[in-house]
């Protein structure tokens, strides 16, 4: 029952995301530097750690999946995938408005982390093509779920690498907000990334209980129209 | 590059929060059309399951075409 | 599972010796790039960061032909089941698919290298060489690793010749990053080793943890 729970969260993220907005608009002080583009600060970066660990969650359900045999758990990890590709959608999106409105370009190569997470975005995006080219509904489980976990462990790398390269060449552009932020805008930032996962949770067991009915009534059509 | 003024960065910042709240409510719309995806499929099947209740009660007859000893 | 894994690469690589499928394609690949490469910048010679890239990045365009063939002597003659039936650790045949990747694309940089050192760089090659050879080794060992999984991954769908691309191309760009960085300094006029340790130690890890994950998931692939 995945939809088990979903009522309770849905509410406690409208309160958090509510809380965050109001945060981000009358609470958090204008930046030095950019001013009130800043803003963009707070919904771009939380979207963009919850869709990574979105990612790497996929690749947990996927190694619990294959340790287990149990299909569920490759459901959660589909799922989770799913949602990080939408959310990072949402990152790529609001990272280039951002990048336009700061420093004029529509897309800077100077951020490792945009570029990392563009990179990620990219290999995730092979997932569907991978999953659904594949017949057998048990193989299309295991190879998607080989997929997930390799795909997880290649997030961390390629940030690492990506940070790497970029720091010899040009400067940390847009660290100077991570760096020493004032304690409001720390909370803002904070209350922004709690909002932004019980929304990817509260979208995931959404999405787990649409499919899950969506199966059940396949599973009853199966055995209705045997019989008849 | 210096800060925008605020009505042009007011834009951009906007932009941004736009995209995630149209993303949300996209994703809402396909849901809705699952939905009734699904809201179809049971009815088909409530209809379904239905037809079958009254043919049950007369298999013998009808199969064999022989009165049941 | 050693025994295995040799028994198999002998076997690919005798059909490989014998068909010269897969390494020729790949040579003359690279070799056309370059010329295409000569023709697209309009440049007679490059150094520092364009050869680098332009090396490394036709090396992946390469490597891709050989990993979407990795498998093919597999799935066309149906070998794998006879395989998969004899009670054999599925790792051998990861071993065996790694470690042909790593002859071919040696094989491949053999004449590839030299050849673009003769066509489009504007250095000696002689004297990048001595450190130039374990960059590319070390990148062989990640490419041979990550090929094998990729084309077993993809051995099995639909669009295959779309999959290997797509799946491997992003998957590399840490080790494009870390390969290319090395190389670019030993490409210059100058040719001073900056930075080597960073990069190698990159490559190096890249390397450690895909073969670690390669081997831990290998398992779960190529069953019936």
């Amino acid at each position: 029952m995945y939809s088990k729970g979903l009522k309770p969260l849905s509410i406690a993220t409208v309160v958090v995301v509510a809380t965050w907005l109001a945060l981000v608009f009358f609470y958090a002080p204008l930046d030095a530097d950019q001013g009130f583009v800043q803003k963009i600060f707070y919904v771009h970066v939380p979207l963009a750690i919850v869709a990574l660990c979105g990612f790497v969650a996929g690749g947990i359900f996927a190694i619990r999946h294959l340790r287990s045999g149990d299909r569920s758990y490759d459901v959660k990890s589909y799922v989770a995938i799913h949602m990080s590709i939408i959310f990072g959608t949402a990152v790529l999106i609001t990272g280039a408005i951002w990048a336009k409105a700061a420093w004029g370009h529509w897309w800077v190569w100077d951020e490792p982390v945009l570029v990392s997470f563009l990179v990620v975005f990219l290999l995730y995006c092979v997932y569907y093509p991978l999953r659904f080219s594949i017949e057998d509904p048990d193989r299309q489980a295991r190879y998607s779920s080989v997929f997930a976990i390799a795909a997880g462990a290649f997030v961390p790398i390629n940030f690492a690498a990506v940070r790497m390269a970029e720091s010899f060449t040009h400067p940390r552009v847009l660290s100077q907000t991570g760096g020493s932020m004032p304690g409001e805008m720390r909370l803002t930032f904070l209350v922004g990334i709690l909002a932004m996962t019980l929304l990817f949770v509260t979208l995931w067991k959404f999405e787990l209980s649409s499919k899950n009915a969506s199966m059940q009534l396949k599973r009853l059509r199966r055995r209705l129209e045997a019989t008849a | 590059m210096p800060a925008l003024p605020l009505d042009e960065a007011g834009k951009y910042v906007a932009g941004a929060y736009v995209v995630l709240f149209t993303l949300v409510v996209v994703y809402i719309a396909i849901m809705a059309a699952k939905i009734s995806r699904i809201e179809r499929e049971l009815t088909d099947l409530a209809d379904l399951a239905d037809k079958r209740e009254p043919d049950e009660r007369e298999p013998e007859i009808e199969r064999d075409g022989e009165p049941v000893a | 599972m050693i025994r295995t894994a040799r028994a198999i690469l002998r076997k690919d690589l005798a059909i490989e010796l014998r068909t010269k499928e897969s390494v020729p394609a790949m040579t003359l690949f690279t070799v056309t790039v370059f010329v295409l490469f000569h023709f697209g910048l309009d440049r007679d010679s490059l150094d520092g960061e364009l050869a680098s890239g332009v090396l490394w990045v036709t090396l992946l365009l390469a490597a891709v032909i050989g990993v979407t063939r990795l498998f093919a002597t597999e799935r066309e003659q149906g070998g794998i089941d006879g395989l998969l039936l004899a009670p054999v650790d599925r790792t051998a045949l990861w071993l065996a698919k790694a470690t042909a990747m790593f002859v071919y694309l040696t094989a491949l940089e053999l004449v590839a290298v030299p050849t673009f050192g003769v066509l489009l760089l504007g250095p000696d090659l002689f004297a990048a060489l001595p450190v130039l050879v374990p960059i590319l080794l070390a990148a062989n060992i990640g490419l041979s690793a990550i090929g094998a999984l990729v084309s077993a991954l993809a051995a099995e769908t639909r669009a295959r010749e779309l999959i290997v691309p797509l799946l491997l191309l992003p998957l590399v760009v840490p080790l494009l990053i870390a390969a290319a960085s090395a190389t670019e300094p030993l490409l210059r006029g100058d040719q001073a080793a900056e930075d080597l340790g960073r990069w190698l130690g990159l490559l190096s890890l890249y390397d450690v943890v895909f073969v670690l994950i390669a081997v831990a998931v290998f398992d779960f692939l190529l069953d019936d």
